[in-house]
């Protein structure tokens, strides 16, 4: 039983949704047992999803769970999936945010309440897909598959210029993974094969003709396709409007989990298949990464929007990660991984409340509000627990993982951990000054003073993220320890390559 | 001398021509005799049951491969792939057409027999071995098109389109009868095989090199490849929607496994740079030019041009990779543009009022089954992964690749990001868009929606299980090649 189960618990997992989804398109429009029925289904997956790191064994090297068979033979495609520690926590991420998301949505769509849940439950597939796939086209295929739900979301469901930013988002993402898929075709033109073990194997074995020739431009193939995703300064010009427009649901999933399938496909793939460029062009990325830390930042730091604001902070964030990950080094790496799941759980939460005052009030206008603490004692002291945590206060998720970056950084190069550094300073600064406007002094407009404080239902929706996010704080080994195995894995070639150069 | 006259097997192996001819004649015969209140039901069935008979009989031929008529014709799995591939359209056609002639109030009569005799000649082109054979079987199906396309004899715009066609056609297939009179001129046959003998053995005079040039210009007219395409927006902008549907995808089919034989059969001297350029030309000027479209009809036209394009870069290609690419794009490409031509024709309502961007607007809403169906289809356009048209992509830029042609390829790829682009503005119009009027949308008859599920089904198939479909192109190489 647990030997078939181990076999196919990520098949489960990932197709779990959307059998769910499918099922949805058989109800009757009663949109009530719709909920119900896309609640049940999104924590049935979050449920078995526990399975992957209640049966992870620490000293299990290589890909744990594997299922492989052939599923096509010319192409030769094989239905791949296996995760490390990485990817788990990933996937675990993605079925906590969708109960939440399911949740948190209950009451604001109106319209087409049917196509909304079906659509939410397709989209965790595929970005459950995303984190499962050893097979290169399995994961091109999930990774596109992301982009139609995900826009369909925005476009049908947002606000005020949704459609614009709908198809602005959908483009920008898709033509850069159309220079991904070239360079997945070239690799699979040379090595017949889209294993990714396989092609890791072939290009470590020096096996694949003409490939020091050809690396720097797949090494930019794939990292163009991930920073867009991202998104890396200056790449990120689409993430702004798509937040805004977003519902909160939509905008959950996108910062929480799909702006992570970027860096995760930076660690797997570029760190992963190209070890040698990753090193010679990291000093670049690094600096794009740290402007995009300083740029996100200043930019929030003026917004006028609450929703704006928390996105410019994400791009701000993700750039801790892509820090991390390009300064080679056990801590960067880990700490990269934990940045990745502390702003998916504190950020999907920021969104989540931002999402509930919208609720109540229809605005995202900083302006608009002010001295809210008084009419919704209970709203603003989650909001402060979440912002805090976001801000990187220790004892809470975004600490730890913005501490290892940093010291990553440090050891990689002092002056790139100092520019860093700074990022903390400003996050603390326009969440904290966000905070003062929003909640403190006097009630400015006659109308927020008899906003209601949170519901039942949206206490149950934010006690799950506050909880994590306190654990992840005081406890980070439990997650640390998968994880850490995961970037020996990948470091190895790369300390490799070092102990060369410096041997020589 | 006795193997000189045609014996019983000679017949089975152009079993679904007969089938169909003798189909089209009864629908000839029986029109006159029949109500005509009742004909488009009559008639209707006749040609179903007819191009069903015509799977039927490609599937019994598949039995019988070899050569019959004193070597014109060829029975392999290359020609009973096409074969198949253009009856299975005629039905789908057929099927999707029922209910448009009720609706635009158009007297089938001979509607049905002559898209029968249309199914005849493409049949006939993919298993001819003879170029004048080709020759006549091209003229047989162009004509059947010319006719149908001005089949909406109220509309001037049909009339237009019809004479266009007419024209510019006949001027094409001059060309490449010019073409055919060359390569006579240069091997002495208009034998394929027996050219290929020709052309293998001594050095390729430049005679040659000129028919291959004339028979291209003909064919690229008809599979609508920049610069000869012209003629398409306008002709597809005013025929009647199925009949763009066929005319788009079974005629194509059969041209280019036209183009097939000459280029890799008789191992014409193909100069790549033409092929290059045509194929570069069409993808950039389709994708484009459609980006600007108000019209669906004139958007998918020029879509289609794009997608000539990208079919021609598998010619570019090697031979072992590139027939097959080329075999399974065509199938893929008719699988899914057919389908979305059926839609276009139940929306387009009495006299295709609705067939601008803007009548789209909605459509999610107003009619959630049609609007799903058309954005798979619209997606397989693109090229999204999981569906048909995804696969044939892959295989002609892979063929590309494996020939090293990576600037064709580059082109290739660029084009189908740009031309995602418009494919998607349908797909916001109908999803993210408040419908202007709320025009009922009829139910969809069940006819209709046979047609589409075929579509569909097949659309997924080849975007799921390319394997089996590819495998059975792939024995062609051998034919072929030989």
């Amino acid at each position: 039983m647990s030997n078939w189960l181990d076999t196919w618990i990520l098949t489960l997992v990932t197709f779990v949704p959307l059998a769910g989804g499918l099922l949805l398109m058989i109800f009757p429009r009663r949109d009530r047992d719709i909920k119900v029925f896309a609640m049940v289904i999104s924590l049935l997956t979050f449920v078995l999803s526990i399975h992957l790191p209640g049966h992870f064994h620490r000293a299990q090297a290589g890909f744990r769970y594997e299922t492989d068979f052939s599923w096509i033979s010319n192409p030769n495609i094989h239905y791949h999936m296996g995760i490390d520690g990485i990817s788990m926590w990933l996937i675990v991420l993605t079925t906590f945010l969708t109960p939440l998301c399911v949740l948190i949505s209950w009451n604001s769509i109106h319209q087409r309440v049917k196509e909304f849940f079906i659509l939410l439950l397709v989209l965790e597939t595929a970005l459950i897909g995303v984190f499962t796939s050893l097979d290169l086209f399995l994961f091109y295929f999930f990774w596109e598959a992301t982009l139609i739900p995900m826009a369909l979301l925005i476009g049908m469901y947002g606000h005020g210029r949704k459609v614009y930013a709908a198809v602005k988002f959908f483009l920008y993402t898709m033509v850069a993974s159309t220079f991904m898929l070239a360079a997945i075709l070239w690799l699979y033109a040379k090595t017949g094969s889209f294993d990714f073990v396989q092609i890791q194997n072939a290009i470590h074995g020096g096996a694949i003709p003409n490939f020091p020739a050809a690396a720097q431009w797949l090494f930019l193939g794939f990292f163009l396709a991930f920073a867009v995703k991202v998104p890396l300064f200056p790449f990120h010009t689409w993430l702004p409007d798509a937040h805004v427009e977003a519902p909160t649901a939509g905008s959950v999933m996108l910062a929480g989990v799909m702006l992570k399938m970027g860096t995760y496909g930076m660690l797997r793939f570029n760190l992963g298949l190209f070890p040698e460029q990753s090193r010679s062009n990291a000093s670049w990325i690094i600096v794009l990464a740290l402007l995009g830390i300083v740029y996100g930042a200043l930019v929030a730091m003026v917004q006028p929007n609450m929703k704006k604001l928390i996105a410019y902070s994400s791009i701000s964030h993700l750039g801790f990660v892509v820090l991390g990950i390009f300064s080679f080094n056990p801590a960067g790496l880990d700490g990269a991984a934990y940045v990745m799941l502390a702003h998916g759980i504190s950020t999907g939460g920021l969104f989540m409340l931002a999402g509930i005052l919208y609720e109540r009030r229809h605005t995202y206008e900083i302006e608009d509000f002010g001295g809210l603490a008084t009419p919704m004692p209970a709203y603003a002291t989650f909001f402060l627990f979440v912002m805090l945590a976001s801000v990187g206060l220790p004892l809470l998720n975004g600490f730890i993982g913005e501490f290892l970056v940093l010291s990553g950084a440090f050891q990689a190069r002092p002056v790139y951990g100092i520019i860093g550094a700074t990022g903390v300073i400003w996050s603390a600064g326009y969440l904290l000054w966000l905070y003062q406007r929003v909640f403190f002094g006097k009630v400015k407009h006659p109308e927020n003073e008899s906003l209601p404080d949170l519901s039942v239902r949206e206490r149950i929706a934010l006690w799950p993220i506050t909880v994590i996010a306190l654990a992840m704080g005081v406890a980070p080994l439990l997650w640390l320890n998968a994880i850490e195995p995961a970037v020996q894995a990948t470091l190895g070639p790369i300390t490799q390559l070092a102990s060369k150069v410096v041997g020589q | 001398m006795i193997q000189n006259i045609p014996q019983g097997v000679d017949y089975i192996r152009i079993l679904p021509e007969i089938i169909l001819s003798i189909f089209g004649m009864i629908i000839m015969v029986v029109d006159p005799l029949v109500d005509e209140r009742h004909s488009q039901k009559i008639i209707g069935i006749i040609a179903l049951v007819g191009s069903l008979a015509a799977i039927a009989a490609t599937l019994y031929q598949a039995q019988y491969p070899g050569l019959a008529f004193w070597s014109m014709v060829r029975v392999d799995s290359f020609s009973i792939f096409f074969h198949f591939l253009i009856t299975a359209i005629t039905a789908i056609v057929i099927l999707a057409s029922y209910e448009y002639m009720e609706v635009q109030q158009i007297r089938v009569g001979e509607y049905y027999g002559l898209v029968l005799f249309g199914a005849v000649g493409m049949c006939l082109m993919s298993s001819a071995l003879e170029l004048v054979l080709i020759f006549i079987a091209l003229e047989i199906s162009s004509i059947s098109t010319y006719v149908l396309a001005g089949f909406r004899r109220r509309a001037a715009i049909s009339s237009e389109s019809s004479v266009k066609y007419f024209l510019l056609g006949s001027f094409a297939t001059a060309f490449f009868l010019y073409g055919v009179a060359l390569m006579f001129g240069a091997t002495g046959s208009t034998s394929i095989p027996a050219i290929a003998q020709a052309l293998q053995t001594g050095h390729a005079p430049v005679l040659a090199y000129a028919a291959v040039a004339l028979m291209f210009v003909g064919l690229g007219f008809k599979v609508a490849a920049a610069p000869f395409h012209v003629w398409t927006p306008d002709v597809y902008e005013g025929a009647p929607s199925p009949v763009v549907g066929f005319m788009s995808t079974a005629p194509k089919a059969a041209v280019f496994a036209v183009l097939l034989r000459i280029i890799f059969e008789a191992h014409a001297p193909a100069s790549l740079w033409f092929i290059w350029v045509a194929a570069a030309l069409s993808m950039t000027i389709g994708n484009v030019a459609a980006l600007v479209q108000s019209n669906v009809k004139r958007l998918l036209a020029y879509s289609s041009i794009a997608h000539a394009g990208y079919l021609l870069i598998a010619f570019a290609a090697l031979a072992n990779n590139g027939i097959p690419a080329v075999m399974f794009y065509t199938a893929a490409y008719a699988a899914m543009n057919v389908g979305a031509f059926a839609i276009i024709s139940h929306f387009g309502g009495a006299g295709e009022k609705y067939v601008t961007l803007e009548d789209y607007a909605g459509l999610g809403r107003r009619s959630p089954l049609l609007a799903a169906v058309l954005t798979i289809f619209l997606l397989s356009l693109i090229g999204i992964p999981m569906t048909g048209g995804f696969f044939a992509k892959f295989y002609v830029f892979s063929a590309a690749l494996q020939a090293n042609l990576v600037w064709l390829t580059i082109i290739g790829v660029l084009n189908s990001a740009i031309g995602a682009y418009y494919y998607l503005r349908l797909v916001v119009l109908m999803y993210m868009r408040e419908p202007k009027e709320e025009a009922a949308i009829r139910p969809i008859p069940v006819a209709l929606g046979v047609a589409l599920a075929i579509s569909l089904i097949a659309t997924l198939y080849l975007g799921l299980l390319p394997g089996r479909v590819l495998d059975y192109a792939s024995r062609s190489v051998a034919e072929l090649t030989r």
